[in-house]
């Protein structure tokens, strides 16, 4: 009886994690860092999470969790209220809905599928941030916050890897 | 089936956020707050190891050039101690001539020091978190700065942390002065780290190098706070490098003048504006 409980809660706790990590990423993205220029370049930490998860394991990135993903980047970030949520929500649907081209496949195909789903998710912020502002948002920062998540991916997916084999072997 | 409505259903529901945040600002920002507070205490914990780890490398870097920065003070010393004395000259000739007008002297500031617990820079917003919350002294629209000048001004206060509103935001309008030529202008933000200065009245000359102070116009910042030097001049464009290295930020001053221009949260934007006009008229 007990340790029905226990492997319960080990598995509850566990299936949280994809969540819990990329809420943690969100955090870190926000951290003042005071490298000179870092902060106009912070890669796009919780996005790329977004997207290994949904590849990944879907079923452990529920849609709702993607919701709240976005909520907490926004209310911390000061950017207005539903545009991360929007950004990471378009690059969850088409992660969706194009999932059979993804799952399985190598790292580079991936990494492409990342290029390219989140260089039109991107631009529909800023386009969506332009009409908001009634003003155009200077599109360079947010051109280097892309390659230099570009650039961030394949570490933070090998980590990611690692976890999910740890951790997440039969789930 | 019930996903794809799921996921549809949150779509809207940002949209709605979006469109919410555009007609009713008060709500949204304290549903910010809420958030903001509920994390501040763990950002605060999360920032203190980064702050460290970079103080650890900054001396490491500060060693290596220690002899020219010695050389470079010593000489600095010297011309500084020149200005004192000037300094100490003019306070004395001014409080006499003061003495002799009845001037009225301008409010004593006073001071609250926070430390900077997050900074989000991207495309879309350039503001800060601190780690400090609503006590005597700290209210909104109030002027954050550092030694080397304006950071920006609090925009709002929650029970554990106020958030900052950067003069690079795009949000950011502060009234400034020219310093050499005295002309007003605004200090437009546009969430790069070049904001620009606009409404300049027609014919001013302004030239690389002009240093800009904010005016006091408007009630909300108070006069003389260096704000960063006039970098490009373009047709139609100039450009502003602030004094304030915003990756050098760790500990800000929030500073309390006893000004009252920039509006209490209660206040509907439209209702100020009008105010602002008759005001002006």
């Amino acid at each position: 009886m007990k340790s029905v409980f226990w492997q319960r809660l080990d598995r509850w706790a566990r299936r949280l994690t994809p969540f819990g990590l990329t809420l943690i990423l969100v955090l870190v993205n926000v951290l003042p860092m005071q490298i000179p220029g870092m902060a106009r370049v912070m890669p796009l930490l919780p996005l790329i999470a977004i997207y290994h998860w949904a590849v990944n394991r879907p079923h452990l990135m529920p849609v709702y969790a993607v919701f709240i993903i976005g909520l907490l980047q926004d209310a911390l970030s000061g950017a207005p209220m539903g545009l991360n949520i929007l950004i990471y929500l378009a690059v969850y649907g088409i992660v969706a809905a194009q999932r059979r081209f993804l799952v399985g496949k190598s790292f580079a195909v991936v990494w492409l599928g990342f290029t390219l789903i989140t260089a039109g998710a991107m631009f529909v912020g800023w386009a969506l941030a332009s009409s908001l502002f009634v003003a155009l948002v200077d599109p360079g920062a947010l051109f280097f916050q892309y390659l230099v998540s570009l650039g961030v991916f394949p570490f933070l997916t090998w980590g990611f890897v690692r976890w999910q084999r740890t951790f997440l072997r039969q789930m | 089936m019930a996903q794809r409505f799921a996921y549809l259903g949150l779509v809207l529901m940002a949209f709605a956020l979006l469109l919410l945040g555009k007609a009713d600002v008060t709500t949204i920002e304290k549903a910010r707050s809420q958030i903001t507070d509920a994390v501040a205490p763990i950002l605060d914990v999360m920032s203190r190891p980064v702050a460290t780890l970079n103080e650890v490398i900054q001396r490491g870097r500060e060693l290596a050039v220690i002899r020219e920065e010695n050389a470079r003070l010593r000489e600095e010393k010297a011309r500084l101690l020149h200005w004192q004395m000037v300094a100490r000259k003019l306070e004395a000739e001014n409080d006499a001539l003061r003495s002799q007008l009845r001037y009225v002297p301008g409010p004593k500031a006073s001071f609250s020091t926070a430390r900077v617990i997050a900074d989000s820079g991207g495309a879309f917003a350039h503001s800060m978190l601190l780690n400090i919350g609503a006590q005597p002294g700290i209210s909104k629209g109030q002027s954050v700065v550092t030694g080397d000048g304006l950071v920006g001004r609090v925009e709002s206060v929650g029970s554990r942390a106020t958030r900052v509103l950067l003069i690079t935001d795009l949000n950011s309008r502060i009234p400034v002065l020219i310093e050499p030529t005295r002309t007003r202008a605004i200090l437009a933000g546009n969430n790069t780290n070049r904001p620009r200065l606009i409404h300049m009245p027609p014919g001013s000359t302004v030239s690389p190098g002009d240093r800009i102070v904010t005016s006091g116009h408007g009630g909300a910042f108070p006069n003389g706070v260096p704000v960063g030097l006039v970098d490009l001049v373009s047709d139609g464009a100039v450009t502003v490098q602030p004094f304030v290295r915003r990756d050098r930020l760790e500990y800000v001053r929030i500073v309390d003048y006893g000004l009252k221009g920039i509006l209490t949260e209660n206040e509907p934007s439209s209702r100020r504006s009008t105010e602002a006009g008759k005001a002006g008229q």
